[in-house]
């Protein structure tokens, strides 16, 4: 493929020095529009978030005098046991879902690299999941597949002895992490499957011939060559599934008690069912805190990544 | 998705082959068994949905359908969340694409000096948590009197694809032969002219999977949807929400609402899935 931040090739002649200054606008122009629309509507409620994180501000109590500035927001977020478990929550919630997606990802990619009875018909089926609007999905799921006395899981489970299990109040960790993985799995198959597909048929060939059995093959060259496709899978995953809040506001809405409220959900619930602005932005501050800690170590994986030669496809 | 017959695979024994092809088929049924049981389930009356011991044999009906277009005595049809997600999914789609193939075009063709930083500011606003700016949106919205209605998800949901579909195009642009572009300069064609008339064409296929992904990432949006909107401005997501505490027999209408809700991406997402891939990795993986 195309190398994506590879230096974009000049074809514009070259002007004199005089001119260089408002040909500068002039490339600067297109951008612009897309340039000032991300950043007014991306980064402003950022600032403004980061204001009232500094005040006491509950919206059940108006009148009540705003003190500015204020660190008491921050020590009430650091001093709740409930924060602590959310952002427990939200690593297990996203580290779980990510880990067992990539490598049943990598299993059916494996499989559907194959030739295999209605292969394009498969490869349709396995993708559904990650298409369908996961509100709906998880409504689905809650009712229809885990409920207790009407769920097809309990069903299908009856024969091997397990009987009438009340997943989501009981395993509501299990359900939210199992949720996550069917629908992450067809995202990391897609991907994978392109790099399987990206691989040279010749090399595998020559393996062979060489006398090196499935597995060997598998892990000296199949598996380097995934890498990057898997590094990818997992950064783009990780990006998506720390901010899940759909399956959690459908399926547990947090519960029971605090085991599956993660950090969107407890911001959620601070600011809207709470009122507590304060204490809500003060908390949304430390998150996306931590978030720019472990993107910019992303965005550094993504930036050797994109400018490696190595990711083509057919 | 057609792959030649390799060696390794001609000399795989016949049992394991057909071994591995079951197990295959068993993995993408358990998988997809969840959205079948959806569409299925949507078919039944009430009664025949809620049996303890699930009926997999039924007669279809379309009675449920009905009374989710046109809603029951106690909730609202679907039709009006329908209307509002066709259209802002399809508004902001359109002007996330005014945008971003200028942009895409200022960082490859005519590239700008810093497009570098340019592109990781796009993509790092997309790692930012949505929660981190809910409050301040809510606010704003609420100030600005636009609360509840679709101008706002439309606005927001442009900022949330802008990035995408920068990074996509982008990845196509970059494909578009040098050689081509120096030819229509010579030519003397002027920027626009050379923009419709030879690359837009060029990019299609890009620009319709940028658009469909958009669509996609709009249509299913539920956080933003949940927080701004309740009536005038709702979508289709915000519609089920009735069912987290649903009461009396639901579960037909339930499947028949949810698979109304999923239809149009799932169609959409099947006749584009070969540049699936390239959008969600956002062009780097093709």
């Amino acid at each position: 493929m195309t190398v994506l931040t590879a230096a974009p090739r000049r074809v514009a002649p070259a002007r004199s020095p005089e001119n260089r200054r408002g040909l500068a606008w002039l490339r600067r122009l297109p951008l612009l529009p897309a340039m000032v629309f991300t950043v007014v509507v991306t980064q402003i409620p950022f600032v403004l978030t980061l204001f009232d994180s500094f005040e006491k501000y509950n919206l059940n109590y108006p009148a009540r005098p705003k003190q500015f500035p204020t660190v008491a927001n921050y020590q009430a977020v650091f001093s709740d046991p409930v924060f602590r478990t959310a952002a427990l929550n939200t690593l297990l919630f996203t580290a779980v879902p990510v880990i067992c997606s990539v490598l049943l990802g990598l299993g059916v990619a494996i499989l559907l690299n194959r030739r295999v009875f209605g292969r394009g018909f498969l490869r349709t089926l396995i993708i559904s999941p990650f298409l369908v609007m996961s509100a709906a999905a998880a409504l689905i799921w809650k009712y229809s597949i885990l409920d207790t006395s009407f769920g097809v899981l309990n069903f299908f489970l009856k024969p091997f002895g397990v009987h009438d299990v009340n997943w989501i109040g009981v395993h509501s960790q299990l359900t939210i992490i199992t949720f996550l993985t069917w629908q992450w799995t067809p995202f990391m198959v897609l991907i994978l499957l392109a790099g399987l597909q990206s691989q040279g048929e010749d090399i595998l060939e020559a393996a062979r011939v060489d006398g090196a059995g499935a597995w060997r093959t598998f892990r000296a060259l199949t598996l380097p060559h995934l890498r990057m496709y898997i590094e990818l899978g997992i950064l783009l995953g990780s990006i998506y599934i720390v901010q899940a809040f759909d399956s959690v506001y459908m399926i547990t809405q947090g519960g029971p008690a605090t085991d599956t409220t993660n950090l969107p959900y407890y911001i959620y619930q601070t600011a809207f069912q709470a009122y507590d602005i304060g204490r809500a932005s003060a908390m949304s501050v430390v998150v996306v805190l931590a978030t720019i800690l472990i993107a910019t170590v992303a965005l550094r994986t993504i930036s050797t990544m994109f400018s490696d030669e190595g990711m083509r496809g057919r | 998705m057609k792959a030649p017959r390799t060696l390794a695979q001609q000399q795989t024994k016949p049992v394991v082959r057909l071994g591995l092809g079951v197990l295959t088929w068993f993995i993408v049924i358990v998988f997809f068994f969840p959205v079948l049981w959806m569409v299925l389930t949507g078919f039944k009356t009430e009664p025949t949905a809620n049996t303890p011991t699930p009926k997999f044999v039924f007669s279809p009906t379309f009675s449920e359908y009905d009374s989710v277009w046109q809603g029951t005595a106690g909730t609202a049809g679907l039709r009006g969340f329908l209307e509002h997600s066709i259209g802002i999914s399809l508004l902001s789609t359109l002007i996330v694409l005014a945008l971003a193939l200028p942009a895409a075009y200022a960082l490859t063709i005519r590239p700008v000096r810093k497009w570098r930083d340019v592109l990781f500011f796009f993509i790092s606003t997309k790692m930012l948590p949505i929660v981190g700016a809910i409050i301040p949106l809510y606010i704003l919205a609420r100030d600005l009197n636009i609360l509840d209605t679709q101008r706002v998800l439309i606005l927001l949901y442009t900022a949330m694809n802008l990035p995408i579909a920068v990074w996509m195009l982008r990845s196509f642009l970059l494909e578009v032969p040098a050689s081509v572009i120096e030819a229509s300069q010579v030519d003397g064609a002027r920027v626009l002219r050379q923009l419709r008339s030879i690359v837009i064409p060029l990019i299609m296929p890009g620009l319709s999977a940028a658009a469909l992904l958009c669509f996609i990432f709009s249509w299913n949006e539920f956080f933003l949807a949940v927080n701004l909107t309740t009536t005038n401005g709702a979508t289709v997501p915000i519609y089920l929400v009735g069912f987290v505490a649903p009461e009396g027999q639901f579960l037909a209408h339930l499947s028949a609402a949810a698979t109304v809700a999923c239809l149009p991406v799932l169609i959409a997402g099947w006749a584009a899935q070969d540049k699936l891939v390239r959008g969600l990795s956002m062009g780097a993986v093709k």
